[in-house]
């Protein structure tokens, strides 16, 4: 299996030194504040979002879109329609940042529980299948993009 | 919306407004609590001097599959300055979802000293009204818990099927794809915490928040309510009934609103929903 994109790591890296709770929400806002960075632009989709792009068991109603790359790398965007939907903002843009370019083989390894690394192991079931669900929608575009060449 | 007096529920004094929160901030016999479905919400912002019970880390015993003990409530109570006579006012994301979580869980302690905020966040970002990321703190208190009290307002899968056999109403509350079991047949969908999909037998399915305004999070008149629950569904004030959801959170915004807006006085909470029932062994079934 292949190692996953090496920006997630170095993301993961710093996620697993961090001491609290506290610090870890403090990063997560941070970084849910770049969100209109990775939101879909208008070209691509507007509202209503075809079905498909939904992320399933997000409540925070979070959409993702695979872009083709000229070099056959993906990039991805996404909308959260629930403004309060904190998390899922910075679960996009963690992946955004992270696998948008990377390659596929890598971004299909992309393991579902890394949200647990990034969030803590107290997020809630819900929570953290609606996460999961987000990161689950990246890898499933990158290992069709794979398999359909 | 509509002033809450006139909205004609059962327990209007069950529900407090955005202005009435906004004028006791600094009420010493008000505690005003956050729960939200967003973990990094509270952190992001509050109403002022709110502290936050997170349902997770703070509402669930640390190893077993069940709420936290009397002992535990006391030492939560007293670190986030509660008294047994505080008026708790409970407020979340999610038109209150979790808030309403939080205050069942309270009255499982007897604690009923309990408000929830109409409209939740959403109405109070909505008004502009002011957020903090300061986290206050209280003087802890001395809390004497009751033991906590599980045959009134909870259900366990023993009474389910008791009720199933004695066809009394069930209200599943989750969304209908939920209900069907379609969701766990759909590709690359993250495992729902349950082996089989579909729901309790001759459960209705109303999901939870029908009983909201979606523009604003506040909860709908008690006649639009009964429109839902009574004309549409078929249920009756004087029916004993079991709300459940996938965890039991959604239904307790459900029970929330058949008890205290409708003034329903027998509901029930089963907190094991379907984590529990579709992972149970040889237990009925629809789809």
């Amino acid at each position: 299996m292949s190692a996953v994109p090496p920006k997630l790591q170095a993301v993961l890296d710093d996620f697993a030194l961090m001491p609290d709770r506290n610090a870890r929400a403090e990063y997560l806002i941070e970084i849910a504040d770049r969100f209109d960075a990775v939101r879909v632009p208008p070209e691509v989709a507007q509202r209503p979002y075809d079905e498909r792009h939904r992320v399933p068991a997000c409540e925070s109603e979070a959409f993702v879109w695979a872009l083709d790359n000229p070099d056959g790398t993906l990039t991805f965007r996404f909308d959260v329609l629930n403004p309060q939907g904190l998390s899922a903002m910075a679960m996009a843009v963690v992946l955004d940042e992270t696998c948008s370019g990377a390659p596929l083989e890598q971004v299909a390894s992309v393991p579902a529980d890394i949200v647990f690394t990034l969030f803590g192991k107290e997020i809630s079931m819900g929570k953290g299948q609606g996460l999961m669900g987000l990161v689950s929608m990246v890898q499933h575009a990158a290992r069709q993009r794979l398999a359909t060449g | 919306m509509s002033d809450i007096a006139s909205r004609g529920y059962a327990h209007p004094d069950k529900l407090v407004s955005t202005d009435w929160v906004a004028a006791h901030l600094d009420d010493p016999n008000v505690r005003i609590v956050e729960s939200n479905e967003d973990p990094l919400l509270y952190a992001s912002g509050h109403i002022p001097g709110a502290v936050q019970i997170d349902w997770v880390s703070d509402l669930n015993d640390p190893l077993r599959r069940d709420y936290l003990d009397a002992p535990r409530f006391e030492q939560l109570m007293s670190r986030v300055g509660i008294a047994p006579e505080t008026l708790v006012v409970f407020y979340g994301d999610k038109n209150n979802w979790w808030a309403c979580y939080a205050l069942w869980v309270f009255q499982l302690f007897g604690h009923t000293n309990t408000r929830v905020m109409d409209g939740g966040r959403l109405k109070w970002e909505q008004e502009g009204r002011p957020l903090t990321r300061e986290v206050p703190t209280y003087p802890p208190t001395v809390y004497k818990a009751q033991p906590r009290n599980d045959s009134v307002i909870r259900a366990f899968r023993d009474d389910v099927m008791r009720h199933i056999n004695a066809n009394k109403p069930l209200v599943d509350v989750r969304s209908p794809a939920e209900y069907t079991g379609e969701k766990l047949h759909m590709e690359g969908y993250p495992n729902e915490g349950a082996l089989r999909g579909g729901h309790i037998p001759g459960a209705k399915n109303v999901p939870w928040g029908r009983a909201v305004n979606p523009h604003d999070g506040t909860f709908k008149t008690a006649e639009e309510l009964r429109a839902i629950y009574e004309q549409e569904q078929g249920l009756k004030p004087d029916d004993d009934v079991i709300a459940y959801c996938r965890i039991g959170e959604r239904s307790s915004h459900t029970w929330f609103v058949l008890s205290y807006l409708l003034g329903y006085p027998n509901v029930r909470n089963y907190d094991g929903s379907w984590t529990e029932w579709g992972n149970l062994v040889g237990v009925p079934i629809e789809k």
